[in-house]
């Protein structure tokens, strides 16, 4: 029978794409599997791991089941090696049309989001980017709201729905959004990078999962562009993603934006954290976009985040709002980072950060 | 050799944003601006044409009828040629929906062996980036997202495309889709004789009659009912009070901090 996306009592299970470059699977694939995990127990159905590529290591793949795939469907062609759109969209189509899973998730990479979007065009179905919280279940929607919205839940009607509610910022942050795909399957979803938490990694589950060799169909024909050459950047790039302290700089460095980052590395050095910086930072040329924070950047959420000289814009906002303790310094009392933060102090940061970093530097000592 | 660049007007989200009560977002109140990618699109087109004078560039927005201003000004810039798609069953629509229209608009105009398509990778307004590549897959052509730099030699395209990490470099048959990001290149300025000039370039404004030949324009395929996502709820994230302000930003209140961090086993 033709595949029929608007068929939706044919489809069932969550899958996740486990992206992999070099033969690595990226953090998203098992951020994703973790959040999957909970989205398919919701559902009562299975959790599958797709996995692309060539010379697939198959310890890899069993490894996705420690994260909570109950099967992996393992692509292995030596056209799959490296990312490509007409490829990767074709093996990916393919499967959903024979397997039907219900929800499709793919992290909301440079990759993930140019094949996303070619994915749904070609299966006809709704997708909804560069989400941040997903749920099946109406409750735990509700208690979600509660915690993150204005909305009054508890006089509020929603919708008893089984569909996966996708919910992502709009207007750059000033505005969240929840979506649902109610007619069309799979309901797809690209995730940000870095939002979901990885569960920690499971051996008896990894054990049990089973792996699904898929008969690729696959010739050159099928891929009408030439991928040249992929070329790493030399430099090593910041992972503000991993780390448990961020100490950015803003705007407010631009009078000597050289001591302003120094002073950033000092402190991030005597916290154990990494800097990053907004967007204006990025923008000017005076960091590398790998430490942009926010809405355009990456969303962090590290156990400490420290502003320096940020005023706060809500594409700023978007990228660290969820870190457990943000502390702020900025010479204006009114800008509205102090109104996300635990801690502020309204002073210059070319005097309060070197005398923050002293104090820490100093308590620590006090503690060693 | 025709560059069709697609281009969107949005509200500026990095201004004065306007919500209102029911939670959506006010865009009547706020100031528009041609979206920031797709300028980036339209200066690569431009480019290929201050090298190659017979480049034809074409602009295409789906919109309001306001749009007319954001097209004159990609006129003024120097593209050649505007199309409008304008017409209420259009509105409301998700990005499947849009790329259905928009594609229908690109057949009408045409597509010929050496011709580009060309994009902006997202826009502000929903960040969604895929409205290009959704574009390319129902034209049935290939694409090259996040470029960063273009080549166009012996009638051969070759393309840089943005990793986190790095590039990809990729050659690229025509006709094809490519989205730019704004480390492509500068967008240059309208200039006074292309602002003279922008009135009397051809200006077309296109409705769901016009495109409704094409098997993908019905009323059930675009706009809102032919979207197949939906919203379920709007919301504001909520305002949170401000927290602990140190007394002062002197040594004493960054000592008092650190304490503060110390007893509740921040640091």
């Amino acid at each position: 029978m033709a595949f029929n996306s608007k068929d939706t009592a044919a489809f069932k299970g969550v899958w996740v794409f486990c992206e992999q470059r070099d033969g690595v699977i990226l953090g998203t694939g098992y951020q994703l599997l973790s959040e999957g995990r909970k989205l398919a127990d919701d559902l009562g159905v299975e959790l599958c791991g797709v996995l692309l590529g060539s010379g697939v290591n198959e310890q890899f793949a069993k490894a996705l089941g420690g994260y909570g795939a109950d099967k992996v469907y393992v692509c292995d062609h030596p056209l799959l090696k490296d990312y490509t759109t007409d490829a990767y969209t074709k093996v990916l189509c393919d499967l959903v049309e024979e397997y039907k899973p219900e929800i499709f998730l793919i992290g909301a990479t440079n990759i993930g989001r140019d094949l996303g979007p070619r994915v749904a065009a070609r299966l006809h179905t709704g997708l909804t980017a560069d989400c941040t919280h997903l749920d099946i279940d109406v409750e735990k929607y509700k208690a979600f709201l509660k915690t993150t919205s204005t909305i009054d839940v508890d006089n509020t009607a929603f919708e008893d729905t089984r569909n996966l509610k996708m919910t992502r910022p709009a207007f750059g942050g000033h505005l969240m959004a929840t979506i649902v795909c109610p007619d069309y399957r799979p309901q797809m979803s690209t995730v940000r990078p870095g939002v979901m938490q990885t569960a920690p990694y499971n051996e008896e589950t990894a054990a049990k999962t089973q792996l699904v060799k898929v008969d690729v169909q696959l010739t050159s024909d099928d891929i009408h562009v030439d991928l040249i050459e992929i070329k790493k950047s030399a430099k090593k790039l910041v992972d503000l993603i991993g780390a448990d302290v961020v100490v950015s700089v803003g705007r407010g460095i631009s009078k000597d934006p050289k001591r302003g980052i120094e002073i950033a590395e000092e402190l991030a050095n005597v916290l154990g954290g990494v800097v990053g910086a907004s967007r204006a930072v990025v923008d000017a040329g005076l960091i590398s976009q790998d430490h942009q924070v926010g809405q355009t950047g990456k969303t962090v959420h590290p156990k400490i985040y420290v502003a320096l000289g940020i005023s706060g814009a809500i594409q700023h906002l978007a990228g660290m709002q969820d870190s457990e303790v943000i502390i702020s310094v900025n010479k204006n009392a009114s800008a509205p980072i102090f109104d996300a933060s635990t801690y502020g102090i309204v002073g210059d940061l070319f005097k309060v950060g070197p005398m923050l970093t002293e104090a820490i530097a100093k308590y620590k000592a006090s503690k060693a | 050799m025709k560059i069709i660049v697609c281009v969107k007007q949005v509200p500026d989200t990095s201004g004065v944003v306007a919500v209102k009560e029911d939670g959506t977002m006010d865009r009547a109140a706020m100031a528009t601006i041609s979206n920031p990618d797709d300028m980036n699109a339209l200066e690569a087109a431009l480019q290929l044409k201050d090298a190659d004078k017979d480049v034809k560039v074409v602009v295409v927005s789906m919109g309001p009828p306001p749009t007319e201003s954001m097209l004159r000004e990609c006129l003024a810039m120097g593209a050649d040629e505007a199309y409008l798609i304008s017409a209420r069953e259009f509105g409301g629509a998700d990005t499947w929906a849009t790329s259905s229209t928009l594609t229908a608009a690109i057949n009408k105009i045409g597509v010929d062996k050496d011709d580009i398509v060309m994009c902006g990778r997202q826009a502000i307004d929903g960040d969604t980036a895929q409205v290009g590549p959704q574009i390319a897959e129902k034209l049935g052509l290939p694409q090259v997202t996040y470029v960063t730099a273009i080549d166009y030699s012996n009638g051969r395209l070759t393309v840089r495309r943005a990793l986190e990490d790095g590039y990809m470099t990729i050659g690229v048959q025509t006709p094809c889709v490519l989205t730019c990001i704004k480390e492509l290149n500068e967008p240059r300025y309208m200039s006074v004789s292309g602002i003279m000039g922008c009135y009397a370039k051809p200006y077309t404004v296109w409705d769901f009659n016009a495109l409704s030949d094409d098997p993908a324009i019905t009323v059930e395929q675009v706009g809102l009912k032919g979207s197949p996502t939906q919203v379920y709820k709007s919301f504001s994230p909520p305002v949170k009070g401000k927290g602990t302000m140190m007394e002062g930003a002197d040594k004493a209140a960054c000592d008092q901090l650190v304490s503060i961090l110390g007893e509740k086993h921040i640091i």
